[in-house]
């Protein structure tokens, strides 16, 4: 690549950088005079700047030909080109100039063919077959259940779903909801089709009352809990989980919906009391620490670190406290260390660090412990710029000896490079480690008292 | 002009359209003016007509309704809407025009059936973004109606393709359409000799694992890295800064640079389908023949010579900028893939489509879950691990589930129900873990793989062979009859058609002479995939030539995206 990159550049030098007329494409890329180009510069220009474009775009007109050569040796594009669009444009135009006429002519609004639509005789299947080339018909004469069942059927073997929905929509304008339901329940094909569209336009209400007539309950479950989406306020939506709560859900969901709910009204609380406390100027964090955003509808991991920087120390039984965040929602140990460690080391509050891998056993005696392992505490205090002093601490108790010897290096804890050479006694590493620290430094003594021992 | 005309525009539509039409052509048309559509009021122009370009959307008739509706009823002249769907009429959305009460603003509603565009000499696309969500979680099947439609189309224009085949449900659909469209319409028995000799119908659930994997050839990286929109990409502008002497530098781009990707470029063509570690090489190879070719000057003495050298330059000129373009892209994306992170994720993919440690909770992807890494990375490899496992366990399931619903909210519960229903993310039901009986038989992994000079399909992915281009290879050679057992394996019926031909049309084959097969991926395709169908057509006693359809051009983050809930209500 390097070697490419420098051919590139040279040649830079021998070619006279001339070729803006070969390349007839604007900065942004957009060959000049294509669609998404142009819609930028109608918008913008007025009509006598686009007459001093038009010359240009004919100059242009060479790269005009959008084909690519083929790969292989047959080649689409000359098929393609008995694939003339211009035709269906053409017609297009023509259509369109012709509305003009109308326009002037009201009477004539309606052209004849699709007039015919109305009056004429359709079979059920020739009705389908013209709604499938996007005529307009109407189906209202359609009368008997027996008609508009035999109708849905032809729409359904035509599988295009844009003339099923449209003698579903008819149907339910037509039909009785019990009938409807009954109908569809033994045509999948529609029902699903049914299902989309109420979906899409949002008919709620109807949507799950078919739903439960399916007893399809977990998709009741599961729909009736999406409308939370739509619902901006905080006290609504609460209200509305919480309703969502004894809805028939499988059972791991249940209780994923109930941790929602139970985590909305969490950060309810948390929100009013801190946006209290923040107005109020009292609490040194809040002023130091100006809260970016509120906390309403966060996941629950950045609730916790949420309340792991601002509400650390406070006691499990208030609501805010981290310790009690983490026995209400069950989070595991891992997650919770983790959450915490980054939060703190944030706030550089390197004691709490401490304290976080400080377990005590009966004896009294301390021992350094952590669920996600050390080297994962060395990134996490790097990245929030820890200082050498307290990484080399959790660097030291990284216990795979490569691991620990390239985290020493990487972030220059010499002393535990050197301690852990001196542990393996690698005479020759240890020589060569001492280019590395500074000269006349603490650490060179340290290895030249090790190597003379 | 009488009656000049602005076009509003769906924004999706304008690069599709890009590719068929230029504005000059529009023009022609008496076409004045061109918007985007957004909500508002209308821009002033001072046309009679104003034609919406739009897809089917219920949001976007919500666009539009707000326009018409604050279009000033006061002006004169009046200016005349009308509506153009694109590729299809919807009558659910004339019937939600209707509610709004605008319906009657419209004086022509229209449809432009745009079914296959053309992306390159090889490849067409519908375009269609949702066609998958569709098929699979709403059992909608008018995309495959449009499949089936782009079909007979080809075959109007093209000749009736005489051997069908098929895996998949979606695929048997789309072949039955294709059979009663056909005697529906018996006028369409055409005349013209077949191009096609096979037709071959995949649906992209009997391959859920290709597109969750990522993509290592040149192309594929662009696409995952960046993201092409119809041949399209925009990269970050630094690496393409004009070096000109003299403007050291003062003006320094800040909009995305976007360029065109297709094989009308002669590098491109060259190095899109290599697996990207073979990359570097060709292009310093090619850098060295460019600087040889400069070089001649020197030796040019003769008028003659001279005017033969400066006939050459734009060539080599175009090839030069070609070159420098890619060498930036290469880099760009080397910066990523040399990346510790690149590495690791790709390790974990490969180690789960190699079939190791799939059935128990993945460290990494933990790391990553509680880093916070961007949701859709969890979710493709959760779902990668799930689909090489033939389900996760219960246990491990609801572990991932946990994990994703407290780091990244509870609402993603609606996601995963969607991946659940899709089959991309679902608990080992049957006890049974069939992926290695069809990564053995089907040769899915490969051990020694060649990037630089493959011998082998696997080479997309590094070790990797796509499952759908194995069915696909192995159906050309000897046949799918030798796979029965690993077809009954995957969802869906495998089927076999025959259009009979006029006995003038059938084609009698020279020796030597290839097939020429037409595979339609339904649900989506990647550009790894068609690497590797483009590499089985050029094997040189390979036999059989491919041009690919389908029904839109994915990755598996685009995928992925296609099946998430909007959680946001729309802005409008």
């Amino acid at each position: 690549l390097k070697e490419s990159k420098r051919a590139v550049n040279s040649l830079r030098d021998i070619v006279d950088d001339d070729d803006d007329d070969l390349e007839r494409v604007s900065w942004s890329g957009e060959p000049v005079g294509s669609i998404s180009w142009s819609i930028k510069e109608t918008a913008s220009s007025s009509t006598s700047s686009l007459e001093g474009r038009d010359s240009s775009l004919q100059k242009g007109s060479s790269s005009y030909a959008a084909f690519p050569k083929q790969v292989s040796s047959y080649s689409l594009s000359s098929l393609f080109k008995g694939r003339n669009k211009l035709p269906s444009f053409q017609s297009l135009s023509d259509a369109l100039s012709d509305t003009g006429v109308k326009n002037y002519a009201p009477e004539l609004r309606r052209p004849k063919a699709e007039y015919k639509d109305y009056s004429s005789d359709w079979s059920p299947k020739d009705t389908v077959r013209r709604m499938q080339r996007g005529k307009v018909c109407s189906l209202e004469r359609f009368r008997s259940l027996q008609d508009k069942l035999v109708l849905l059927d032809e729409a359904v073997a035509g599988h295009d779903g844009n003339v099923i929905t449209a003698v579903l929509i008819f149907l339910k304008r037509t039909l009785r909801r019990e009938i409807l339901f009954r109908e569809l329940e033994v045509r999948q094909v529609a029902l699903c089709h049914l299902i989309h569209f109420l979906k899409e336009t949002g008919e709620q209400k109807l949507l799950l009352d078919l739903l439960r007539f399916l007893d399809r309950t977990e998709e009741v479950a599961l729909s009736q809990y999406r409308e939370h989406l739509n619902i901006q306020d905080v006290e609504k939506r609460r209200e509305f989980l919480k309703g969502c709560i004894g809805l028939p859900f499988s059972a791991e969901d249940t209780s994923h919906i109930q941790d929602h709910y139970t985590l909305l009204e969490r950060q309810i609380i948390i929100e009013a009391n801190d946006r209290h406390l923040e107005t109020a100027g009292q609490s040194e964090i809040f002023r130091k620490y100006p809260r970016k955003a509120s906390i309403l509808n966060m996941p629950l991991v950045t609730t916790l670190f949420y309340s792991c920087f601002y509400h650390y120390t406070e006691a499990e039984g208030t609501f805010s406290s981290p310790t009690n965040l983490k026995k209400t929602f069950k989070i595991p140990d891992k997650q919770y260390v983790l959450t915490a460690l980054a939060a703190r080391a944030k706030l550089r509050a390197w004691d709490d660090v401490d304290a976080l891998f400080t377990t005590k056993n009966w004896l009294g005696y301390t021992k350094k412990k952590a669920p996600i392992g050390f080297h994962r505490v060395v990134e996490i205090l790097q990245r929030n710029n820890a200082p050498v002093q307290v990484l080399q601490e959790y660097v030291r108790l990284v216990e795979d000896v490569e691991t620990r010897l390239n985290l020493a290096t990487k972030y220059k804890c010499h002393d535990v490079v050197i301690e852990t050479y001196r542990d393996l006694k690698d005479r020759i590493q240890l020589t060569a480690y001492k280019c590395k620290v500074e000269r006349g430094s603490a650490e060179e003594e340290k290895i030249n008292s090790i190597l003379n021992n | 002009c009488p009656f000049p005309q602005a076009i509003v525009w769906d924004e999706y539509l304008t690069g599709p359209f890009g590719l068929i039409a230029q504005y000059s052509l529009l023009k022609e048309h008496e076409v004045e003016k061109m918007f985007t559509l957004k909500p508002g009021r209308l821009p002033q122009a001072d046309v009679k007509n104003i034609i919406f370009f739009v897809r089917p959307k219920l949001e976007l008739m919500d666009v539009i309704t707000d326009n018409v509706l604050r279009e000033d009823r006061g002006r004169s002249p009046q200016r005349d809407f009308h509506i153009l769907f694109v590729p299809r009429r919807s009558l659910l959305c004339e019937q939600w025009l209707k509610e709004q009460g605008v319906l009657g603003s419209f004086i022509h509603r229209e449809q432009y059936s745009l079914d296959l565009i053309p992306f390159d000499g090889d490849l067409l696309s519908m375009e269609s973004e949702s066609a998958f969500k569709e098929c699979y979680l709403e059992s909608d099947q008018t995309s495959l109606y449009h499949a089936a439609k782009g079909l007979m189309t080809l075959q109007a224009l093209y000749g009736t393709i005489p051997q069908i085949f098929g895996k998949g449900e979606c695929a048997r659909h789309v072949a039955n359409m294709m059979i009663r469209m056909k005697r529906e319409f018996p006028g369409s028995q055409n005349s013209i000799f077949p191009v096609f000799d096979t037709l071959l119908l995949l649906d992209r659930n009997i391959d859920l694992l290709t597109p969750l994997a990522t993509q290592l050839t040149y192309e594929g990286l662009i696409d995952e890295i960046y993201g092409i929109q119809n041949t399209y990409v925009k990269l970050p502008p630094e690496k393409f800064a004009p070096k000109k002497q003299g403007e050291g530098g003062k003006d320094l781009p800040t909009e995305p640079k976007k360029l065109q990707l297709n094989s009308a470029e002669e590098l491109y063509a060259e190095i899109r389908d290599k697996n990207f570690n073979a990359v570097g090489s060709v292009l310093s190879k090619k850098a060295k023949i460019i600087s040889a070719a400069f070089e001649e000057r020197h030796h040019a003495k003769t008028v003659g010579e001279i005017k033969q050298f400066v006939s050459q330059l734009p060539h080599m000129q175009a090839a030069r900028s070609s070159l420098a373009n890619h060498t930036s892209i290469a880099e760009l994306i080397k910066d990523i893939t040399t990346s510790e992170d690149f590495f690791d994720n790709l390790t974990v993919e490969q180690e789960f489509m190699s079939g190791i440690d799939t059935d128990k909770v993945n460290n990494y992807i933990e790391d990553c879950i509680a880093q916070k890494h961007p949701l859709i990375k969890i979710l493709r490899l959760v779902c990668l691990q799930s689909v090489c496992n033939s389900g996760l366990k219960q246990k491990v399931l609801d572990h991932y589930k946990r994990e994703i619903l407290q780091t990244y909210g509870y609402e993603h519960i609606l996601t995963l129900n969607n991946l659940e229903k899709a089959g991309l993310l679902k608990p080992q039901t049957s006890g049974r873990n069939n992926y290695p009986t069809i990564r053995k038989t089907l040769r899915l992994w490969m051990d020694d793989v060649n990037e630089q000079n493959p011998n082998d399909i696997s080479y997309v992915y590094s070790g990797y062979a796509p499952l759908s281009i194995r069915l696909a290879q192995l159906l050309a050679r000897p046949g799918w009859r030798s796979i029965e057992e690993v077809l009954k394996m995957l969802p869906g019926p495998h089927f076999e058609e025959r259009q009979q031909l006029p006995t003038g049309l059938q084609k009698k084959r020279q020796h030597g002479e290839n097939r020429v097969t037409l595979v339609f991926f339904l649900g989506g395709v990647t550009y790894a995939e068609i690497a590797a169908l483009r590499f089985l057509s050029q094997m040189e006693d390979g036999g059989t030539e491919y041009v690919i359809a389908t029904t839109k051009l994915i990755n598996g983050t685009s995928w992925i995206k296609s099946l998430m809930e909007k959680l946001e209500p729309a802005p409008f």
